[in-house]
This record gives C-alpha cells, structure tokens and sequence, in this order.
C-alpha cells in the first residue's frame, strides 16, 4: 500500500511479537457498532503517475500569471522569487522537520527564525518581532487582543479605519465579538484616499484602545502615520500599522520611526507564491516593553554547556502550551516554511536589491498611473501618494473588465462590492512583473483602442 | 533544608515576616527549589490591595508559572526592585533578599491561619513523603513482579 | 566521572554566523536594471527612508552556503525516526510538492474572479467532501490555517448556534490531559475553562460529565483517542449527557490517525470536529508550519460556517458570501491553499482503503514498540494503545534519570526524542507515535537505542545525565534565554553574548 511499507512477512512477525493473532485483534476494544460503519466510501488509491495527471488538469483550468497579464494586488502580490529561495525550502531538513522542541537537533531552523525576527525588526523599525502568525489578517486581529491585554480595562473602544483592508476588517470583528467588552468603530476615509484625520480626532477619547490603520491601505494610499499617532498620543490610545504590501517598507519610512506601538502585516510579497492567498505569512512586530505581551512564538539566542552560541524557544511561559487558558493566544503550529522563504529572500535581495525592487514598482505603478488618468473617460478618484497600486475610476467597468478578459488581462479589483460609493472604482496594482509592452496593452485596451 | 523561626508559613509555600503591622512576603525554599530556575517575576503595583488567598502575582521558571497567593490581605507598602532585572535573587537567598513585597496589614487575625517553622517543616516533610511513598509502591509492585516471574 | 562518547569529537565544529555577521557593503543576489525615474519624483521625500541600517548585504553563494548549512544542524523525518507523540510525523511525499508548484496551483491569485478559478474551486470542493467522508460529518470548511484556529472557529460556530438560542452560555468543558490549544481557545472565544479529571484507566468518566453538566455549559472539548493514545470508550455517553442539556461536543482531531476505517467521529455524537493536514494527511511540518486545520460539522451547524463558500452551479463553480448567519471570515482568502493542494494529493494517492491501511499500520507499529519497551519502563496506563503509547521515567528516576536525560541520550543514538512532559497528567511522560510509514527494522532499531539507555541510566546514569554529546550544540541554557531575552541580532554584538 501507499507508504506503509510492511510485508505480510513483517506483519506475522511483528504480531507474533505482540501476541496477538490478527491485526484486528488491535480494535477489539472499539465499539463494535462504530467499528461496524467506518468504512471510507472512496475511490480506490491511484498510482502516482495517475495522480500528477489528475492535478495538472485540475491547474489547467486556472488562470495562471504567466498566462495572463495581472494586475492584481489587493493584499496579494506578484512578484519575482528568486530561484535559490525554491531550492532552499525544498530541503527536507527544513520542510520535514517538526516545531524545534529539541534545540540541540533544530539549530538551523531556530538560527533561521532569529534572523527572521531580526529582519522583521529592521524592515519595520520595531524593537521585537515573533517569529511570525498565520496571516496579515489575523495578525491585525492579534494585534487588537494584545493592545486589550496592555491597556487598561477603561479603554476599549477599538477604531478601525475603513481604509483599512477589507478581509482584515472582517476577520478582526470575528475574532472580536466574542469578548464582551471590546467596541468597534470604523474610521471614514477622506477625499485623499486616506484615512479622514478629522473624522478620527473627533471619534478618538479616553476611552479609545487603539487605532487600526494600513500602511500602505487597501487603496495603496501612504497614510499620514505621523498625524494618525499625534491623534492617538493625544488620549493614550496605542496605534497598530497593518502592511499588507512589505515591499513597500524598503523604500518608505518604516512604522517604528512614527512610534507606532504595534507593526503587523502580511509577508507574502517576500518570496512567497501567490498560491490563492496561501501559504503564506503574518509578521508581528513591537516595542520590547510589551514582549511579555506578544503572541506567537519567540526565539532567543543563548549558549550551550560549553559556552558556544545557540538559539532556543523562549518566553514560553506565554504560549497555550504552558499558560494554557491564560495564554497571549492559542497559536501552535505557524507559518514557518513560509518564513524561512522570506528569509533566504531578504537574504538574496539584501540592502540595496529591495531597495531597486521598490524603485522599479514606484516607476512601474506610476508610469501606469500617468498615462491610465491622461485619459478622457478615466480617472485618479485619490491623490494621496502611494506605492505600487491605486484605484481608478472609469465609465463602463464592465465593458472595460469584459474588453480586458478577452485579451486575457485582469486590470484589477472591481471595489464595489465592499464600497458602494466607488462602485464605478477599480483597484490596479503594477509590479516589476509587469513588463512595459504588457503596460501598453492594458492602457489601450483599457481606453477601448 | 531551611526554615527560619520568626516567620509564619502558608499551605501554598509563602513566608510572612511580620514587624509591628507590617508584613513582609517571599516563597519558600521549599517553592523555590520545585520550581527550579525562576526567569521571571510579577509583582503587583504599589498602593494596590491584596487579598488573603488571592493570587497577587506570579513567579515562572522556563516551563512553568506559579501563581502566588496571599497569606494575608493588606495594602502593598513596596515591592523588591532587585527582582525584575535578577529573579534569580530568589533563588539564591529566598528568605533575604529574595523577598517580593511588603504591605500593610489589613487584619491581624489572618496570621492566625498560618503555621510556625516547626510546623511547616512536618508540612514539607509530609509532601515529600507522599512523592517518596508514589515511588516506593511501584518498586513494591516491580519486586511483587519480579517474584511471579521467577515463581 | 565517565567518559563521553567518541562522537564527542563532532561537536567542535564551529557556530556558523549570522546572516549579519557576514557579506560586504553593497553586495546584493538581486539584478535588475534601474528606471529612469527616481522614486522621489513620485513620492514626496517625508515620506521615504534613507537607509534599513544592518541588513544583510551577502553574494547568492553565500546565501546558499548560510542556508545549506543551517539545515545540515536540523534533524527531519528524512533524516531518521521522528516518533513525536501526537504530531504525527509521517513521510511526506514529494509528489505533493511537485503537483503543489504546478503554475495552475502557484501562481494563481485569490481576487481573480471565479471564472478564472474552476480548477482550484472544484479541489476545493472535492477536498472538503473527502474530509466530511473521512471523519463522518457533514459539511467542511478549509479555511482555518492550523488545528488551534480549527478550534476557534469551531467554539465560535457553537457559539453562534447557543446565542441563537437564548445566550452563548458560559464555560467549556476540557479535561485534564487536553492539548493546551483547547483552553487556550476557549479563552479566544469568550469562554471560562472548567477542567474535569480522567479516571485511572486514562479516560473521561460520563459520570463526571454528568456531575458538571447544565445549562451553563457551552461544550465538551474531547480529543479522540486521547493524548494518551486511548480510546475515549465512554464518548458516545458523555455525547448524550451534554446534548441533554443543550451543549454541544467538539472532537479535537489531531490524532485522526489511528481512527480512519476504524470509526469515524460523526458516528460518536460529536456535533463538530477539526483535522490536523499537517498531521493525519501528510502536508509537511516545515518546522512549525504551514499547516491547516480545516472544520468539519453535523448540518446543526453549518448555517454558521465561514464565508465565503463554495456552491456548484450547473457545472460551474461560484463564490458566495451571502449567508446570514455565518460567523463571518476567520482568515484571508481560501486558507492554507498550497497545503490543502497536497492533502487533496495525498487522499487521491491513498484512497479510501489506503487510509484504512494507515491507521492499522500506525497501530500495529505503535503496539509493536510498547510490547518491547515494557519490560525496561513503566507503561504509563495499562490500556490497549492506539497509534501511540506512553511511558515514565518513573524506573530510571531511582537512578537520578528524567525524561529529559533520557530525550537528550537519544539524540546521541541519531533518534529524535519522543513527545515529552505531554500531558501533563503523566508524569514526566513520553509519548512514543511512529506512524505507519516506518519499516519493522526501524522501530526495532529504536527500540534497541531505548533499552539500551535504559541499561545506561541503571549503570552509568552521569553518561545519560549529560547527554547529548554528539549533537551540533549540547544542551541550552533556557533559563538564560528567558531571564535576560535576545531576540535580535544588534549591531555591535559579536558572536557570544
């Protein structure tokens, strides 16, 4: 049978050993009308050959981006991995291995993970990152809970703005309203795009938790973090930056340099593949006074008996495992291939690679976004700066979405369905994946030529 | 192992120095050897109220955290600063420097719950015999065991 | 004294660097030629940074090396025998890596419209079919990305369905030996954790269910076998008492491998349920993910079942959101997807009788080593195990041995350590769980290492005491990490600190 390698000769032998005449003798001790109807109604195993057919004309029937021309961002991106980062994670020592509990056998995947946290923390001008959580979702939800553990029980009035992406909007007021005392508030967005200062100094008191806010948001606007935090010093509510595109933190100011309290995000962008939105990778970043605070897990550097430098799990007196149901969460197995990709990838790029990575989306999205407004029927609606997507706003989406799909071009993000006054508005993301001649097209077929 | 006379003892393994109505909180030898390397302790604020077998704060080791529970109710007077940068301290001297706080008693008839050294020292004696004794019955069993076989 | 191993001389190799430790100034893998445009034409200058000061500048032969050289310091399945209990660590196949890269399943993107998406919809679909078949239930959602936030999702679709009914009512019952993601999820969830006992023989009595079971109770949280590797033979009564009384049961699934073809959790009265991918289905461990915990329920409560669905149409593949009564997304996008690509391989590679053929396996290799290790440590409760057992130290502890010395000993026999100190209510326990993918010969090679250790704590127990010897580190000083935490590489620092 598939993967359990046992002959009728080792059976016998090994039941001999046991004592026992039969494999099913091993049962006997399950109730019998249970045991009775547990048959698994389904097809016969197929070979491995058959298997790889079967998937590859599942894939077919998939719009892949090397087949069409995508400009689609809306918190996952498409962007170039390079070939090492495949070769890397594909060894098994690293995919076949458990969640490092021994660290004398796991000091690849532990070193891995400090530096990581050291990325993170660079790329984010935090103090602390974990080791990383399930997405840049639930991150943000995470990122909420924490801020209710550090602020006192007068503050819970948690402000989200509506800028904010969408899904994270949701998966936070799931988590949320399960806890009896926590309040949610949507903060509008102004004309610029960005989230309305105005409107948030008004809804901000005493008793306002924290303020949640993308950096870049779901439009691609640059926040004004800077005003954003002021509001918030101002009543002693925490600020949580949520970055769903990191490669923008190569080339914008990073959270940290604003005082923001808490910086999460999704890690996708950083050599991970698309894959439907996942694998991939939440990121979770803070100032060292919360570190007791954080959730997820943590790893330190140390020495060994004889003095040499290791790495371990540490803080684990937060974790499920220990703390049980006082725990900073219930987070257990995470994301940590995905991590170690974004790891090599980092590594590969370095310093000066994400830095030009950035550039050539800046050049890219706004070279796009020239000549797509240069238009007659088309417009920027939002003339906040931003990184490498923005929305557009045209006559005849669906003419335009319809011309498009011919030519097997996706122009982007229809944002009707979460914003009824943009219902004419689309969200197009450009990245160095899309190659000038492929720009071209889009903005003649767009414009109806 | 150490047990001060001068100082009153709880169940869950505090010690009380009591001075006028003054009363000065740390755990045990005892406490501190079960737990093993203490990495991290929590400590209530000043001014804050304690209540008698109420956990006021907590004391975690590498794999585990220990609640600490009052011996008696009061106000906290102070709190050890030594202990947030070096926990070991408790560790190392549990009955000096090692102490966690001091508050001021709210009822003096709550140290009437507490044992004196001698006391507490047959109290220790007694846990440690119930681990001894768990172990001793399955030696008596293996040997039980053992005899079937050889009979 | 006694002297260490002649493999102690393995361990003088030196600590490799960290990434930040090595590389020069402007060294980069990345080429790309630059645009004639300069970003800050586009963005105004306040907004932009000068510098990401200390990362890494390093050539892509050096990031291979840095990387090659970590994972030769990493113990895999691949490596040898991983039997950690209640992980499940059996073979990965690489044919699900490969049919996990296809482009079709890559580098394809989530806000596509589903038009463009049938063939990742229609596995989808299929997929969660396979899991409802598998554990008996009804209707599945794949969106949770690990067991734990299986768990949440799941004590809030109980939550939704009791709220609709008067009140979401207070606490959750959990049991002494549940894993600690199911109080920690209760607490996630709203919820007060009320902890009951087993008995003796390892298991949850009815009787005590019945003692604590009323109105205020949301949920029994059970995980089936339990973390002892037992049958919790009285689930379908403790099922009655709760249902009784308007509660709900919630299996905990990680240990789906020793039921499959032996009974299925929707036959128990178990009203909802999440599965380890990571764990029964083969998706690799990674060293601590990605994973996926889909949820499977009874249709009591799939009107609560997270958005957005999948609904066949014809033969076409639509996306709704449009359910009322839904708790709403617990994560973005589809879920894990890569992971549930290779589930989906796994299941279509076995086949119903081939994951029958697992669990018999598993249980068959689980009996085989307890039948052997009996006779040198103490069983930790005399039941007939599932597709692990466990063991103390309580033989070796008159010799001043612990679970842990004898964990680290292994190390040096080339073994990963069991599962140790889990549950709790064993003391200093070890959870042995070998899969089904491992070969008679391997076991008894680990049996041999373990009986050996157990002579080695009787006759020379400092040797145990001080292992490991042979590893790429020896042991680490814990205390230190968590007393005085270093989390970052700083500039400045060098190599010990």
């Amino acid at each position: 049978m598939r993967y359990t390698p046992h002959t009728q000769a080792d059976r016998e032998r090994m039941l001999r050993t046991i004592g026992l005449g039969s494999i099913d003798e091993l049962f006997q001790h399950i109730p019998k009308a249970l045991r009775e109807r547990a048959k698994i109604d389904l097809p016969p195993g197929l070979t491995e050959l058959a298997v790889r057919q079967r998937m590859a004309r599942l894939a077919a029937q998939n719009a892949t981006a090397a087949e069409w021309s995508i400009f689609l961002g809306g918190g996952i991106y498409h962007h170039f991995i390079p070939s090492a980062v495949d070769a890397i994670i594909s060894r098994s020592e690293f995919s076949t291995s458990y969640t490092p509990y021994q660290p004398e056998v796991s000091q690849g995947t532990l070193q891995a993970l400090f530096e990581f946290q050291t990325l993170f923390c660079q790329l984010t001008g935090m103090e602390v990152a974990n080791a990383g959580v399930y997405d840049g979702a639930s991150a943000a939800a995470e990122a909420v809970l924490m801020s209710r553990r550090i602020q006192p029980a007068t503050k819970r009035r948690v402000l989200v703005s509506r800028a904010l992406h969408p899904q994270y909007r949701e998966v936070i007021t799931t988590y949320l309203k399960n806890l009896k005392d926590l309040q949610i508030e949507e903060i509008p967005f102004g004309a610029s795009g960005a989230t309305d200062i105005g409107a948030l100094t008004r809804y901000l008191d005493d008793r306002s938790m924290c303020v949640v806010a993308g950096y870049p948001n779901f439009f691609g606007v640059i926040e004004d973090l800077t005003a954003i935090k002021s509001a918030c010093a101002g009543v002693g509510a925490q600020l949580i930056s949520v970055t769903t595109e990191p490669l923008a933190l190569g080339i914008l100011k990073p959270p940290g340099e604003f005082g923001v309290d808490i910086a999460v995000g999704e890690g996708q962008s950083l050599g991970v593949p698309m894959c439907l939105g996942g694998p991939a990778f939440g990121f979770f970043a803070c100032q060292k006074k919360f570190v007791r605070n954080i959730p997820g897990r943590l790893v330190g550097q140390t020495v060994d008996s004889e003095g040499r430098r290791g790495f371990v799990l540490t803080l684990a007196t937060r974790e499920q495992h220990i703390r049980r149901e006082k725990a900073t969460s219930n987070i257990c197995t995470s994301q940590t291939l995905c991590t170690l990709a974004a790891t090599v990838f980092m590594s590969l790029l370095g310093k000066s690679g994400l830095r030009r990575l950035g550039e050539v989306n800046v050049a890219r999205a706004h070279d796009a976004g020239a000549r797509l407004a240069g238009r007659a029927d088309i417009e920027r609606p939002f003339s906040a700066p931003y990184f490498n997507e923005f929305v557009l706003r045209a006559k005849n989406l669906d003419e335009i979405f319809a011309r498009c799909a011919a030519l097997k071009i996706v122009p982007g993000i229809k944002l009707g369905q979460w914003y009824p006054e943009l219902h004419d508005c689309f969200l197009i993301c450009v990245t160095e994946m899309n190659e000038g001649e492929e720009i071209e097209r889009l903005v003649r077929t767009i414009a109806g030529q | 192992m150490e047990f001060p006379e001068g100082l009153k003892y709880s169940k869950e393994h505090e010690w009380v120095l009591v001075e006028g109505n003054t009363a000065t909180i740390g755990i045990t030898e005892y406490a501190q050897e079960e737990l093993g390397d203490i990495v991290y302790v929590e400590l209530p604020e000043i001014a804050e109220k304690i209540v008698k077998d109420d956990p006021f704060g907590a004391v975690e080791s590498v794999k585990a955290v220990s609640d600490v529970y009052a011996p008696v109710s009061g106000t906290v007077l102070e709190i050890n600063d030594v202990l947030p940068e070096n926990p070991e301290t408790i560790n190392d001297d549990p009955y000096g420097d090692g102490w966690m706080i001091r508050v001021e008693l709210t009822d003096k008839d709550d140290l009437k719950d507490l044992m004196d050294a001698e006391e507490y020292a047959e109290y220790v004696a007694q846990q440690k015999e119930e681990d001894d004794d768990d172990e001793e019955e399955d030696d008596e069993s293996e040997e039980d065991e053992e005899e079937k076989e050889k009979g | 004294m006694s002297e260490p191993s002649q493999d102690n001389k393995k361990s003088r190799v030196a600590a490799p660097r960290l990434l930040f430790e090595s590389g020069s100034y402007g060294r980069s893998a990345f080429v790309w030629p630059s645009e004639s445009k300069k970003v800050e034409d586009e963005i105004p200058a306040a907004f932009l940074r000068s510098d990401i000061p200390g990362f890494p500048e390093l050539g892509e032969l050096e990031v291979l090396r840095h990387f090659t050289r970590l994972s030769q310091r990493n113990f895999a399945i691949e490596s040898e025998f991983y039997p950690l209990g209640s992980c499940t660590m059996k073979y990965n196949p690489k044919v699900n890596e490969v049919v996990a890269r296809l482009p079709g399943f890559a580098q394809i993107h989530p806000m596509a419209s589903p038009q463009l998406l049938q063939g990742a919809l229609a596995l989808l679909d299929d997929l969660a079919q396979m899991l409802a078949e598998i554990s008996g239930m009804e209707s599945v959602s794949l969106q949770p990305s690990a067991g734990a936030q299986g768990e949440l999702t799941g004590l809030m679709l109980i939550r939704a369905y009791l709220n609709e009914r008067g009140g979401p009512r207070e606490k959750i019952i959990v049991p002494d030996t549940a894993h600690g993601t199911n109080p920690a999820s209760s607490t996630l969830c709203g919820y007060d954790v009320m902890q009951i006992s087993s008995n003796a023989r390892g298991v949850i009595d009815a009787a005590t269910i019945e003692k604590v079971m009323d109105e205020t109770v949301a949920a029994v949280m059970i995980t089936n076998p339990n973390t002892l590797g037992l049958f919790e033979t009285q689930i379908e009564a403790i099922a009655s008492i709760v249902h009784a009384k308007g509660g709900l049961v919630y299996l905990d699934g990680a240990n789906l491998n020793a039921l499959m073809g032996v009974a299925k959790p929707g036959h128990m009265g178990v009203d909802v349920l999440h599965m380890n991918l990571h764990k029964t289905f083969s998706t690799p461990h990674g060293g601590g993910g990605p994973g996926a915990g889909p949820v499977a329920v009874k249709d009591t409560l799939r009107d609560y079942l997270p958005v957005p669905r999948i609904v066949k149409h014809g033969d076409k593949f639509e996306l709704h959101d449009d359910f009322a009564k839904s708790i709403g997304r617990v994560r973005s996008f589809f879920g894990n997807f890569g992971i549930l690509v290779r589930a989906y391989a796994y299941i279509l590679s076995l086949g119903g009788d081939g994951l029958e053929e697992a669990s018999r396996m598993a249980l068959l290799n689980a009996n085989y080593i307890r039948k052997q290790l009996e006779k040198s440590y103490q069983i930790a409760y005399d039941e007939p195990c599932m597709h692990e057992c466990i063991f103390t130290d309580r033989v070796q502890h008159k010799y001043g041995v612990t679970t842990l010395d004898i964990a680290k000993r292994l190390l040096d026999y080339g073994y990963h350590p069991p599962t140790i100190y889990f549950p709790l209510v064993v003391s200093g326990a070890l959870m042995i769980e070998p899969t089904e993918t491992e070969t008679p010969e391997t076991l008894d090679g680990f049996i041999e290492a373990m009986l050996e250790i157990a002579r080695e704590a009787k006759e020379d127990p400092e040797l145990v005491k001080n292992a490991p010897y042979s590893t790429p580190v020896r042991r680490l000083d814990e205390a230190r990490a968590a007393r005085k935490p270093v989390l970052r590489w700083e500039p400045g620092s060098n190599g010990n600190s």
